[in-house]
C-alpha cells in the first residue's frame, strides 16, 4: 500500500467523507432544526465538487488503487457524471426535501453513500468489488425509496425493489461464484484471458456464469424481463429519489455492464449478442407500449426509463467504438433530461400530495408558465426532438446500430420512439391544450429549484446544439479501456 | 450570412416576442408582424442578389459542426428553393395579420410559435446537409403541433396528435436511411459525409436504392400528402386555426414535394425512375379521389383541404414526369397552390370569424351583403381552378405538357381533375355566395375591413401576377431544374424511344410557349 493507491481513490474518499459529515451532523442536529438540515446539502455539494475536481486531475493518469480500482478515463468519465448527477439532485432537493418532510440527515447521507457505491461500481476491475459496490449503492436506494414513512406506496415500492433486488443480487453473486469456479479468480482481466483462451468452446459453466451476471446487470438497468420493480419503485419513491435512482443507478450499472461485457466477456460475443438483442427489442417495445397506458406521470416516466434502457442496450449490442461512445453520451443525455423532468414534478408536489397524476397537469401553463415550458423541453428531449440532447443521443445510438448493420434493432428503435412521443405529448397536451383545470393549488417553487432546473435546461440545449465536445470526451474514455 | 439571417431573424424575433410582457397583445402583434415583414424584405434581397443564370447553389455557407461524423452546417439556395423561401416569408406576415383579431388568447405564445415555424421551414428549404435537414424537418413539427393544439377548434387535440404521430412515423425511417447513406459514403470514399452534394455524387447500387428511396419517399408522401397517406390532412386542416391552415397548406405540404425533388429523386435516380410510374398512379388517384371527396364535403374548410390533396397530386405527377417542363410546372404549381389555397383558407377564416361556422349550408346569397369579399373570393377561386391568366393555369398546363410525354394515359385521367376542381369549387362558391339570402344570420355581415384588405390583396395580386407574368418565376428556376433533370436522367434521357419526349426533356416551358406562339 502506498500513496498511489490512495490518490486513485481520492474522489471516492471525498464523497465518503461528505457522507460521514452529514451523518455526524445529523446526530448533533436538533429535531426540527431545518436550517441545519439544509447545510447537509452544502456538505454534499462540497464533497461532490471536490470529487469532480480530483477526478479531473486523474484524466489520462491511469492510476490503479489497491489492485482493484482502476482509474482509467472510463472511470473518470463515470465518476464525474455520477457526481454531477448528485450535485444536480442536491440542488433540486435543498428547496424541496425539507418541504416534503423527509428526514434530511438520512436523505443526504444515503444519497452520498449510494454515489460512493456507484463510483466504485464504475471504476472497479474485480467482480467481488462490483458486487460490494452494487450492494452499497442498492441498500442506500432501497431505503431512500421508503424514506417517506407515511406513504404506503413508498413502502410497497421499496419492498418490491428490495426483494427483487436481493433476488437479482443472488443471481449476480452466483454468477461470480461460477466464474470463480471456472477461472479461479474474480479479477476481470484474468477472467477475460481465460474466457478468451476458451472462447471457441467456452463450456456450460462459463456461459452460465455470464448469463447470471447478465441477469444482475439487466435488473439494475431495468431491462425486460427484469424490469418489474421499476414502475412501483419509481412511483412510490419521493419524486427526487426517483429522479436520482432513475439516473444514477442506471449510469453506474451500465458502466459495470459495459466493462464486464464489452471487455471481459467480449470473446463470448456470439453467445451473449442474441440475448442482448432480444432483450433490447423487448425492453423498447414493453417500455413504450405499456407507457402509453399509464395515467400516473411518474409511472409513465418509469416505463419511459425502461424504453431508454432498451436504447442503451442497442448501443451495447452494436458494440464498436461508436456504440460505446454513443452509450456514454446517451447516459449523460438521459440523466440530465430525466433529472430535469423529475425535478419539475418534485417542485410541484406538496407534502400531502404528489403532483403526479396526468390530470394534475391540466392547464398548468396559466399558473406556471415557466415550469410548463421547462417540462415541455425535457419531455421533448426524452422524445428525441431536435435541438435537444435527446435527439443527438438517439442519433448516435441509431448511427452505431446502422454502422454495425443492426437494421432491425434500429428500425424498432425509431418506431418505438414515435410511440413514446405519444405519451410524452400527453403531458404537454394536458399542460397547454386541455380545457380541464387542476384539482388543487400548486405550491410555490424555491429559487434554488429553479436554478437546478435551468442548469438541466442549459445542459439539454447546449448538448443538443454542440454535442461535439462531450462526444469526443466519451470517445476518449472508451478508448482507454476497450 | 444572408441565409442564416433568414433563419435567425424569425427565431430570435420569436424569442424576443416571448420577452415582451403579458397583456401587451397589441405590441406583441406589431413586433411579430414587423419581424416577419423584415424577414420578407430580407428574402426579397436574396432574390435580387440571386443569379438566375446559375444552376448551382448560391449564397452557400458551410461550417464544420461535427467533423467526426461528417456533419456540417451547410446551407444554400438554388432556383427551386429561392421561390419556396420567398413563399414562406410571403405567407407568414399574412398569416400573422389574419390572426390579428381571431387569435385573442395567448397572443405572445402564438406569435412565438408562428415565427419559430417560419424559421424552421426556411431551414428545411435551405439545408444542404442531411443531418441539418432532418433537424429542421423534425423541429418544424413542434410549433405546428402547438398552433393546432392550442388555437384550433373543438377536435384540435385529436387532430394535432394525429398530425404529429403520422408525420413522425413517416420520417423516422428516413432518419435511418440518411444515416445509412452517410455510412455508405464512408465505405465507398473512406470519409463519412452527410453533405448533400457529396451524396449526389455517390453511385449507389440499384438494388440498395430501392429501400432507401422508399424510406425517403414514405416521409415525403405523408407530408404531401399522397393518396393513401392523406388521412391526417383533413383533420389537421379543419381543426387548425386559420393561420395554421394557411401555413400548413401554403408551405408545409410543399415540403413533401420539395423533398421528392431535392432528395428522393436525385439521390436515388435509378430507383426513382423505376418507381416514378407507380408514384404517378398514386398521384392521379389522389387527384381524382381528392376532387370527388371534396365535392361532397358540407364543410368549406374540409373541402379546401381535400382540394389540396387533389392539387398536390398534380405536383407529384409533374415531378414523376421528370422532364424540364414537367418539373418546372410542378414547382410553379407548388407556389401557385401555396398562394391560392392560402387565400381560400383566409377567406374561409374570414367567413367563420363572422358567422362561427364553416358549413356551406349555413351560407347563401353573401354576394348581396359582402360584395367586396365575395369578389376576392371569386378571384381566388378562379385561380384555384386554373383559369387561364391566373396562376393555377400556368403550373397545371406545364405539368400536363410534361407528363403527357411520359404518361399519356394517366395524364388524360388527371386532366379530368381540372374539370372536377371547377365543379366542386364553383359549386361551393355558388352555394355560399349566390342565390337568395335565406339565413337571417347572414344579414348585415360586414364587408372586408381595411386590415382584411391588406391580408387578401397581396394574395389576389399574386394570383393574377403569377398568371400574367410567369416568366419572372420560371426563368430563375430553369437552370436548377434542368440540372436536376439531367442528373436524375443520367444526362442521356432514359426514355429515348419516345421522340417527342426527348425534345421536351430539354425544352423549357418558355420555349414551348414561344413555339406555340410562333
Amino acid at each position: 500500500m502506498n500513496w498511489n493507491d490512495f490518490s486513485a481513490v481520492v474522489p471516492v474518499l471525498m464523497v465518503t467523507l461528505a457522507a460521514c459529515t452529514t451523518m455526524i451532523a445529523e446526530a448533533f442536529r436538533k429535531q426540527r432544526d431545518v436550517a441545519a438540515g439544509r447545510w447537509f446539502g452544502v456538505y454534499g455539494i462540497i464533497g461532490l465538487v471536490g470529487a469532480i475536481a480530483a477526478s479531473l486531475s486523474q484524466w489520462n493518469q491511469s492510476l490503479v488503487g489497491f489492485g482493484v480500482i482502476s482509474v482509467d478515463n472510463f472511470s473518470v468519465f463515470f465518476n464525474i457524471t455520477l457526481c454531477a448527477i448528485g450535485i444536480l439532485t442536491i440542488i433540486l432537493s435543498v428547496g424541496n426535501a425539507d418541504r416534503d418532510h423527509l428526514p434530511l440527515g438520512e436523505y443526504y447521507t444515503l444519497m452520498l453513500f449510494s454515489i460512493v457505491g456507484m463510483m466504485l461500481m464504475a471504476s472497479t476491475t474485480d467482480l467481488l468489488i462490483i458486487f460490494i459496490a452494487l450492494e452499497i449503492m442498492s441498500l442506500g436506494v432501497y431505503v431512500m425509496t421508503a424514506l417517506k414513512r407515511s406513504s404506503a406506496e413508498g413502502a410497497e415500492g421499496a419492498f418490491k425493489y428490495f426483494v427483487l433486488g436481493a433476488f437479482s443480487s443472488a443471481f449476480f453473486l452466483y454468477g461470480i461464484a461460477l466464474a470463480y469456479a471456472v477461472t479461479g479468480t474474480t479479477r476481470l482481466d484474468e477472467i477475460g484471458l481465460r474466457v478468451a483462451s476458451s472462447a471457441l468452446d467456452p463450456g456450460i459453466l462459463t456461459i452460465l456464469a455470464m448469463v447470471l451476471l447478465l441477469v444482475g446487470f439487466a435488473f439494475k438497468v431495468g431491462a425486460v424481463p427484469f424490469h418489474m420493480w421499476t414502475p412501483d419503485a419509481y412511483q412510490g419513491a419521493p419524486t427526487l429519489v426517483t429522479g436520482f435512482m432513475s439516473t444514477g443507478v442506471k449510469v453506474a450499472a451500465m458502466a459495470a455492464f459495459l466493462r464486464v461485457f464489452l471487455s471481459t466477456f467480449e470473446p463470448l460475443r456470439v453467445d451473449w449478442l442474441p440475448i442482448i438483442t432480444v432483450m433490447a427489442a423487448l425492453t423498447m417495445i414493453l417500455g413504450t407500449v405499456v407507457g402509453v397506458a399509464q395515467t400516473n406521470v411518474k409511472r409513465m416516466l418509469a416505463y419511459s426509463s425502461i424504453a431508454h434502457a432498451g436504447y442503451l442496450l442497442i448501443g451495447l449490442a452494436a458494440g464498436g467504438a461508436a456504440g460505446k461512445a454513443a452509450i456514454l453520451f446517451y447516459l449523460v443525455a438521459y440523466s440530465v433530461t430525466n433529472l430535469g423532468a423529475f425535478g419539475v414534478i418534485a417542485a410541484l408536489s406538496t407534502p400531502d400530495r404528489q403532483h403526479d397524476n396526468i390530470g394534475d397537469f391540466a392547464g398548468m401553463w396559466k399558473e406556471r408558465p415557466g415550469l410548463s415550458a421547462l417540462l415541455t423541453m425535457f419531455l421533448l428531449s426524452l422524445g428525441g426532438f431536435p435541438l435537444t440532447v435527446g435527439f443527438i443521443g438517439k442519433w448516435f445510438i441509431f448511427s452505431a446500430a446502422m454502422q454495425e448493420g443492426m437494421y432491425s434493432l434500429a428500425i424498432l428503435g425509431v418506431l418505438t420512439s414515435v410511440v413514446s412521443v405519444f405519451f410524452y405529448l400527453r403531458i404537454v397536451v394536458m399542460m397547454y391544450m386541455s380545457d380541464e383545470t387542476a384539482p388543487e393549488q400548486r405550491p410555490a417553487v424555491s429559487p434554488l429549484t429553479v436554478t437546478g432546473l435551468l442548469i438541466a435546461l442549459v445542459g439539454v440545449i447546449y448538448l443538443g446544439i454542440l454535442p461535439g465536445g462531450l462526444l469526443s470526451i466519451a470517445a476518449d474514455s472508451v478508448a482507454s479501456i476497450f | 450570412m444572408a441565409l442564416t439571417l433568414l433563419v435567425l431573424l424569425p427565431v430570435v424575433g420569436g424569442l424576443l416576442v416571448l420577452l415582451l410582457g403579458r397583456d401587451r397583445d397589441r405590441l406583441v402583434r406589431q413586433v411579430a408582424l414587423g419581424i416577419s415583414l423584415i424577414t420578407f424584405v430580407a428574402s426579397l434581397f436574396v432574390w435580387f442578389g440571386f443569379d438566375a443564370a446559375q444552376a448551382d447553389f448560391q449564397f452557400v455557407e458551410r461550417y464544420t459542426w461535427l467533423p467526426d461524423f461528417g456533419i456540417s452546417y451547410h446551407v444554400g439556395l438554388d432556383g427551386i428553393t429561392l421561390w419556396l423561401v420567398v413563399l414562406t416569408t410571403f405567407l407568414t406576415p399574412i398569416a400573422l395579420l389574419c390572426s390579428w383579431e381571431s387569435v385573442d388568447q395567448r397572443v405572445r405564445e402564438f406569435s412565438f410559435f408562428m415565427l419559430l415555424l417560419e424559421g424552421a421551414m426556411i431551414g428545411v428549404f435551405i439545408s444542404l446537409d442531411l443531418f441539418l435537414f432532418y433537424l429542421f424537418w423534425d423541429a418544424m413539427l413542434i410549433p405546428m403541433y402547438f398552433l393546432i393544439g392550442i388555437w384550433g377548434y373543438e377536435q384540435r387535440i385529436y387532430a394535432t396528435v394525429k398530425f404529429m404521430l403520422y408525420t413522425m412515423a413517416g420520417s423516422v425511417l428516413m432518419l435511418l436511411a440518411i444515416i445509412w447513406i452517410a455510412y455508405y459514403h464512408q465505405t465507398v470514399t473512406g470519409v463519412i459525409s452527410f453533405d448533400l452534394l457529396d451524396l449526389y455524387a455517390l453511385q449507389i447500387p440499384a438494388s440498395l436504392q430501392t429501400w432507401l428511396f422508399l424510406a425517403f419517399t414514405l416521409a415525403f408522401a405523408i407530408k404531401v400528402p399522397l393518396f393513401p397517406f392523406h388521412t391526417w390532412l383533413p383533420d389537421a386542416h379543419v381543426q387548425a386555426p386559420t393561420a395554421g391552415s394557411v401555413i400548413l397548406a401554403g408551405v408545409m405540404l410543399k415540403m413533401g414535394t420539395y423533398g421528392l425533388l431535392r432528395f428522393s429523386f436525385p439521390l436515388f435516380p435509378e430507383a426513382a425512375m423505376q418507381f416514378a410510374p407507380y408514384l404517378a398512379v398514386l398521384a392521379v388517384i389522389g387527384i381524382v379521389y381528392g376532387a370527388l371527396v371534396a365535392m361532397v364535403q358540407p364543410d368549406m374548410k374540409k373541402l379546401v383541404a381535400y382540394s389540396s390533396v387533389s392539387h398536390l397530386g398534380f405536383v407529384v405527377l409533374g415531378i414523376c414526369a421528370m422532364n424540364v417542363i414537367g418539373v418546372q410546372g410542378a414547382v410553379f404549381q407548388m407556389l401557385a397552390h401555396g398562394v391560392s389555397t392560402g387565400g381560400l383558407f383566409l377567406i374561409v377564416g374570414m367567413l367563420s370569424e363572422r358567422r362561427h361556422t364553416k358549413l356551406i349550408a349555413e351560407y347563401g346569397g353573401l354576394k348581396a351583403v359582402m360584395p367586396k369579399l365575395v369578389g376576392m373570393f371569386l378571384l381566388i377561386t378562379l385561380a384555384s381552378i386554373a383559369l387561364p391568366g391566373m396562376n393555377g393555369f400556368v403550373g397545371e398546363f406545364f405539368i400536363f405538357v410534361g407528363s403527357f410525354a411520359e404518361y399519356p394515359g394517366l395524364t388524360a385521367v388527371a386532366v379530368s381533375g381540372v374539370i372536377l376542381s371547377a365543379v366542386y369549387m364553383l359549386w361551393m362558391f355558388q352555394r355560399v355566395n349566390y342565390g337568395p339570402l335565406t339565413n337571417p344570420k347572414n344579414k348585415g355581415l360586414r364587408d372586408l375591413s381595411p386590415r382584411e384588405w391588406v391580408v387578401i390583396a397581396p394574395i389576389v395580386a399574386m394570383c393574377i401576377g403569377m398568371g400574367v407574368a410567369p416568366r419572372i418565376f420560371l426563368t430563375p428556376m430553369e437552370p436548377a431544374v434542368r440540372q436536376l433533370v439531367e442528373h436524375v436522367r443520367g444526362v442521356t434521357p432514359v426514355n429515348a424511344a419516345a421522340v417527342p419526349a426527348e425534345d421536351l426533356e430539354t425544352a423549357g416551358p418558355l420555349d414551348v410557349v414561344q413555339g406555340s406562339a410562333r
